[in-house]
């Protein structure tokens, strides 16, 4: 056994208890290939979503170390004013202001809130970003309204028959969520591109490795704040549309966007690849213990309904946190008096 | 003038460590105990009873609870409605399954368990901190919430998943009508704010400040972090339990498992922010302002005739909610028990200049 192997052992075992339990569903017969692809499949895509708030977390956790509470909310609020000015315009116009009125708000942020915050405890920025959150919940419902609002993105809702002659009754795949998953990959792309390749990109990884060292060298702290809010903005619009259009934009959209949270702790604070996997490991996580553990817990102990895909994410997190605190890629961290 | 030490001479130890030094503080302190006592029960309504006060004082002890975890030992929690339905859960199923025992007793014992779930869920805090435990005690919150839900021997096999005890009975006194209630929930909170008063300037407070200080250096001088820390998830889940338990059977009288979901959580977690970390009376001031503000909104623009409708009334709640968290934490990070402090400071010299 190498030495890696050795050292980590708790992590491998966590992860050979996470594979075992994906495949025992097919390997002991619950469920039917065709059943046990469609629930792979509506695992990874809802993965995909957790991914995407994810990756605004992790955005602003590396260029400016808070933790934004009020990703959701800024979710919620995005798909609110696209669902909304939708309404009397066409919806790529929409999606236009909508990148404007998120960039506005990151503003607002810097200028507001987290100036007045540098050097805070990282406790306290999250604090504030918890108000900035309610605020947020508040604001967008008194101007915008609080009933359910659709985005029509104009995409077939009708779902696919795919796989007919390799499993029996084949499987159902929505054309709508493929096209979400590859918008999902090429925001993904381009946000690599323009961090790996682009002037500002280099500024903001700088930043995220070291404050006082990138400022300096001369790169404009509160600037480079706001662009990236404005990026973890427009991420929130994407994860928005897209949650929007599937499930209607509602109040528990900034609620379904806590899930975000064990997802960065599985992959790393500061790991994009990490917040891609750990939300794609959460999605089908749970969307396998809602649907075959789900109903033999149910059996055993004689439960009122199943619903343990409300916690499974965070349990999960927190047996990970235990064995591996800083997550799948996430940087260790030493203390020092 | 009035608010002076001069000439209050301590001449004994047990006078330099007594819980109010100034005369003035004691008779302020006594006066208000009195008053609250008697006064109160005299003029309020059983409408400010039910709508208003009782409900602040369980809050208020829910807050110095989650304020000796947040605002003592620095270990920051998203679940205290989780431990406080604990406490309720585990009042119901003592009340049902154990009839004979005295409701004090229950509630102790109640407080005991939930400081036993508490501690579990803050075993973690001994590896990550911060951002960590937060999601750690989400998980706690949500896991309890189903818990409760799902599982129908917590709730006596109830078919709609809610429980309903009947009113409290003790030597023969029935809590049934508002005074009742309140007095009785007056008493324990004046008890517990008593004991969390003496816990955070004794040994343990100490050991919890040390460890929000700096955990690392409140090792290396000693501290047991294991012990600072998961006292800290004890003793504070006691309080939440207890809370929980007089929420459930005094304040709600029947309730269901979405009485305590993760919305209570974070108004208690403004309401010691928005009070003062660190602090007891923060806790109260914390308590009276989250209950008074949704009432203020639905009342004053009516006085104005400005109508507004109650969905209006809980956003413009939570705007003003997420604003004052984030006013108090760039000016005033210490709350209202912060300017309380002040306010004192100053009468202190009042009405000369120095």
């Amino acid at each position: 056994m190498p030495a890696y192997l050795r050292r980590n052992w708790a992590v491998v075992a966590l992860i050979a208890v996470l594979v075992i339990g994906m495949v025992l569903p097919l390997a002991t017969g619950i469920s039917a290939p065709g059943f046990y692809l469609e629930v792979l499949l509506g695992g990874l895509m809802s993965g995909v979503l957790y991914s995407l708030v994810a990756l605004g977390l992790v955005l602003i956790f590396k260029a400016s170390g808070v933790f934004n509470f009020a990703q959701g909310a800024m979710v919620l609020f995005a798909a609110l004013s696209v669902a909304r000015m939708s309404e009397v315009m066409p919806l790529p116009v929409a999606i236009v202001l909508g990148v404007l009125v998120m960039a506005a708000l990151a503003w607002l942020i810097e200028r507001l809130v987290l100036r007045h915050l540098v050097n805070q405890d990282a406790v306290v920025l999250l604090m504030a970003t918890l108000g900035v959150a309610f605020f947020l919940d508040g604001f967008g419902q008194t101007v915008w309204g609080s009933d359910i609002y659709q985005i029509n993105t104009g995409l077939p809702k009708t779902p696919m028959l795919v796989g007919e002659n390799l499993f029996q009754g084949g499987i159902l795949i929505n054309s709508e969520d493929l096209v979400a998953a590859a918008v999902a990959a090429l925001l993904v792309l381009a946000l690599a591109m323009f961090f790996q390749k682009t002037a500002t990109g280099r500024a903001l990884r700088a930043v995220a490795d070291d404050h006082q060292a990138a400022q300096s060298i001369g790169i404009p702290l509160n600037r480079i704040w706001v662009i990236v809010w404005t990026v973890a903005g427009i991420v929130a619009l994407v994860a928005g549309i897209i949650w929007g259009s599937k499930l209607g934009v509602q109040f528990s959209l900034s609620l379904i966007a806590l899930k975000a949270l064990p997802v960065v702790i599985l992959g790393g604070f500061t790991s994009v690849p990490g917040a891609i996997l750990g939300g794609l490991i959460i999605g089908v996580g749970e969307k396998f213990a809602e649907v075959f553990l789900g109903p033999i817990l149910v059996r055993q102990f004689d439960l009122a309904g199943g619903g343990i895909e409300n916690w499974f994410a965070y349990m999960l997190a927190l047996l990970f946190l235990l064995v591996r605190p800083e997550g799948l890629f996430g940087e260790k961290h030493i203390d020092r008096v | 003038m009035l608010y002076r030490e001069n000439g209050q001479f301590k001449s004994s130890y047990a006078a330099d460590q007594q819980l109010l030094p100034i005369a003035q503080d004691r008779w302020f302190v006594i006066g208000l105990i009195v008053l609250a006592y008697v006064a109160v029960p005299a003029l309020a309504s059983d409408y400010m009873f039910r709508a208003l006060i009782i409900p602040f004082v369980i809050l208020a002890i829910a807050a110095i609870g989650l304020n000796i975890l947040v605002g003592y030992c620095g270990q920051i929690s998203l679940g205290t409605a989780g431990f406080m339905a604990v406490g309720a859960y585990a009042a119901y199923n003592l009340v049902i399954r154990v009839p004979q025992l005295n409701f004090i007793v229950i509630l102790v014992l109640a407080g005991c368990i939930a400081a036993l779930v508490g501690a579990l869920f803050g075993i973690p805090s001994l590896r990550i901190k911060g951002l960590y435990l937060a999601v750690s005690t989400l998980a706690a919150q949500f896991f309890i919430d189903w818990l409760f839900a799902r599982v129908k021997w917590f709730t006596d096999y109830s078919s709609s998943g809610s429980v309903s005890p009947a009113p409290i009975q003790m030597f023969g006194w029935t809590i049934e009508s508002p005074i009742d209630k309140y007095l009785f929930v007056l008493s324990i909170a004046i008890v517990l704010t008593l004991a969390a008063k003496n816990l955070v300037r004794g040994h343990a407070g100490r050991a919890w400040m040390a460890t929000r200080d700096m955990d690392v250096a409140a090792e290396v001088i000693g501290i047991r972090p294991v012990t600072a820390k998961l006292s800290a998830f004890a003793v504070s889940s006691f309080y939440a339990g207890v809370a929980g338990a007089l929420w459930g059977f005094i304040h709600l009288g029947a309730w269901e498992p979405l009485a305590f979901n993760i919305n209570v959580s974070l108004n208690l977690l403004f309401m010691i922010i928005i009070g003062g970390m660190g602090s007891l009376l923060g806790a109260y001031f914390g308590a009276a302002f989250i209950v008074l503000l949704p009432i203020l909104l639905n009342q004053v623009p009516g006085w104005f005739g400005i109508p507004i409708s109650t969905a209006l009334a809980s956003h413009l709640e939570s705007m003003i909610f997420g604003s004052l968290i984030v006013f108090f934490l760039i000016a005033e990070p210490h709350g209202l028990a912060r300017l309380w402090a002040i306010g004192k400071e100053k009468l202190r010299l009042w009405p000369f200049p120095h």
